[in-house]
């Protein structure tokens, strides 16, 4: 392996038991939601991750981000092997990365204040108390694009574009190395996913962020991704530079997916939608 | 980057988008939180507004009860007159005859004395056993509502959390507790208890102590609570911002008590106002039969009880507990159904679907 990739992932599976049983729960089956995946993300790369709903690129990031513990495989995070750590020896390394999730609406606690949910991870690992914490939060909000006085706001004030853009405040506050972002902007209108791939863009370049980017749209990972690697059912079917991906696609699914993609033009996507 | 930044349509950059206005410059922003909106709601519903006031009229009713012992009745919820005579207007009458009949209502031409008559041939102040009665009522009611509350959110929340062993055994438990024939099992227990008493570890309680009946009465209602919590701990432990506190490495504790606990809220407080209610009517039934409050302490339940005897010659006795049970039990349900119509999370998603429409029009190809 190199230093220059700050997380492998090798031979990752993640097979969810289906129970039955009265009294008690015997297996009967699995669920094969990511089927021994492996791949890279270069420091201060992008590795677009596309697959159709269900193709088990959530439960690939969860396993990643050691919210679910993987069934096998190794995930490492610069070399150290990070699969299957305990809560505690997993700690430290939350703070070098952190997830941006799929639902803007699920996402954020209903019954917590804007300022507190963006303050929860400093509190959590410590970094920052009392006037600082607040100017801290502030300051995120605003370098997502929110106002400093949305601190006491609750997130049903806000829309989907916002939220999304408190959930990356959130993942940013403790200045992680490698941002996972779950369909950040799928549950989003078009014109908003621009503008947040924009901002994900920007904080990249300033930040000097590693994103392993997932969407179901692969004209959405397109633009900002170096690498993309394609998912179907649980494994990954084919995997290259963006362009060469796009361009000259070996995989079906992937010729399949790169049909789907929308056309920017709205008058071009009208014309389309009525022939 | 390829892609063209449009302004975000209609909003204004960074204004908050809401179901509800924005608040007006000046206002806090905290008048605006989930309990605000419960408030306002709340306040919107006349009939649930109206049977608060009469609740809180009913507390301060039985609150008063000194008050109206030592100043007006002159006499103690126990104390018996059986010999004493009242002069009335120049009148003298027996507060227990000799046949055994108690004085009936006196209303204030005693001076306040026996206002409500004698309770039974022990010749004791109605009015004076039904405020101290209803202390009594709604103590257990509320103490009993609060241990049943508090253990069955910390059940439901280790069930809900930790899933796998843990939520089968605490389950298979609730569903033994659920599916015994609850007043059966509260009279056998509680009668036994009377006699007995209880001994739990270093808390020890004596026989005839009210803490029996709200012993059993906790005991017997955990699960009516601790499922329906049980369930929204599941669905909300499968949300999205419980990962991201794990995320952040949250533990256990934070995550069940700091992003779980309070989006249980609404369903605590109803689930606690109409297990008051329930608890009390549970609470009447066994003392009705003799296994909750023991004599001489009143409770509504033992004043009908008491009455019943008397029922076809003074059924007021009987009568007044009854309504006032009937009063406080319907005024926790509808105060209770307010609540829920107030603070209910689908009310709330409801809201935010509609927070979610405001988005800019466009076509989500
Ligand atoms: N906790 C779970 N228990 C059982 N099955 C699960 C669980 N989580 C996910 N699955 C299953 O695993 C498969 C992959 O799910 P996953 O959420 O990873 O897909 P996805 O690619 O993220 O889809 P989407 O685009 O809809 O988010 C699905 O078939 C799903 O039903
Ligand atoms: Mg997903």
């Amino acid at each position: 392996m190199t230093d220059e990739n700050l997380l492998e992932v090798t031979d990752l599976v993640k097979h969810f038991p289906i129970k039955q049983g009265i009294l008690i729960d015997r297996e009967v089956d699995q669920v094969r939601a990511v089927d021994g995946i492996s791949f890279y993300v270069e420091r201060g790369s992008t590795l677009g991750l596309v697959g159709e709903s269900g193709s088990g690129k959530s439960t690939a990031c969860r396993a990643v981000m050691q919210l679910t513990k993987p069934t096998s495989g190794s995930i490492k995070f610069e070399g150290r092997e990070i699969a299957g750590l305990s809560r505690r020896k997993m700690q430290p390394l939350r703070r070098e990365m952190q997830m941006i999730f799929q639902d803007p609406y699920a996402s954020l606690n209903p019954r917590k204040r804007v300022g507190q949910i963006v303050a929860d991870p400093l509190k959590q690992q410590g970094v920052a108390r009392g006037s600082d914490l607040r100017k801290r939060v502030q300051e995120l909000l605003e370098r997502v694009g929110l106002s400093s006085e949305h601190y006491n706001r609750f997130p049903h004030e806000f829309s989907g574009g916002q939220r999304q853009r408190i959930g990356i405040a959130r993942a940013l506050a403790l200045q992680p190395k490698l941002v996972i972002a779950d369909e950040p902007v799928s549950a989003l209108d078009v014109s908003i996913q621009a503008q947040i791939i924009n901002l994900l863009d920007d904080l990249q370049d300033e930040l000097g962020l590693t994103y392993l980017f997932v969407a179901h749209d692969i004209g959405v990972v397109r633009h900002i991704s170096d690498r993309i690697a394609v998912m179907h059912n649980g494994k990954i079917v084919e995997e290259g530079t963006a362009d060469q991906v796009c361009e000259h696609p070996r995989d079906d699914y992937t010729k399949k997916l790169l049909a789907a993609v929308p056309i920017p033009d709205p008058r071009e996507s009208r014309a389309r939608r009525a022939a | 980057m390829a892609i063209d930044p449009q302004p975000e349509a209609g909003l204004p950059a960074g204004g908050p988008v809401s179901a509800f206005p924005p608040a007006p410059e000046g206002v806090s922003a905290a008048d605006h939180g989930p309990w605000y909106l419960a408030y306002k709601r709340f306040i919107r519903n006349r009939m649930a507004v109206g049977f608060l006031v009469l609740f809180v009229l009913i507390v301060l009713f039985v609150l008063a009860a000194p008050l109206w012992a030592d100043h007006v009745a002159h006499t103690g919820p126990n104390q018996s007159h059986t010999l004493e005579k009242l002069h009335v207007n120049g009148e003298v009458r027996e507060v227990v005859t000799p046949e055994g009949r108690p004085i009936g209502p006196q209303w204030f031409e005693a001076g306040g004395k026996f206002f409500l008559g004698a309770d039974s041939r022990l010749g004791r102040d109605e009015m004076v056993r039904l405020m101290y009665g209803g202390r009594t009522s709604l103590f257990i009611g509320v103490v009993s509502g609060l241990i049943t509350t508090l253990v069955a959110v910390i059940l439901g929340l280790l069930a809900g959390y930790y899933r796998g062993w843990v939520d089968a055994i605490i389950a298979r438990i609730l569903d033994v507790l659920w599916s015994l024939p609850v007043l059966l099992f509260g009279i056998a227990l509680g009668v036994s208890l009377a006699v007995g008493g209880l001994q739990l570890g270093p808390i020890e309680i004596e026989g005839g102590s009210i803490w029996i009946p709200i012993f059993v009465i906790s005991v017997f209602t955990v699960p009516y609570v601790a499922r329906p919590i049980r369930g929204e701990v599941l669905a909300l432990g499968e949300k999205e911002f419980v990962e991201a506190a794990v995320a952040q490495g949250a533990g256990p504790v934070r995550v069940m008590f700091g992003e779980i606990l309070p989006n249980l809220a609404s369903t605590i407080i109803v689930f606690f106002t109409l297990n008051i209610a329930n608890n009390m009517l549970f609470e009447a039934a066994l003392s009705f039969l003799g296994a909750g409050v023991q004599p001489p302490n009143s409770s509504w339940g033992t004043m009908i009880s008491v009455g019943e005897e008397l029922l076809t010659t003074e059924p007021l006795l009987a009568i007044i507990p009854g309504v006032m049970i009937l009063l406080t039990v319907l005024s926790l349900n509808i105060v209770g159904d307010g609540l829920r119509d107030a603070l209910d999370p689908r009310s709330k998603v409801r809201l935010e679907a509609h927070a979610g429409m405001v988005e800019p029009e466009g076509s989500s190809v």
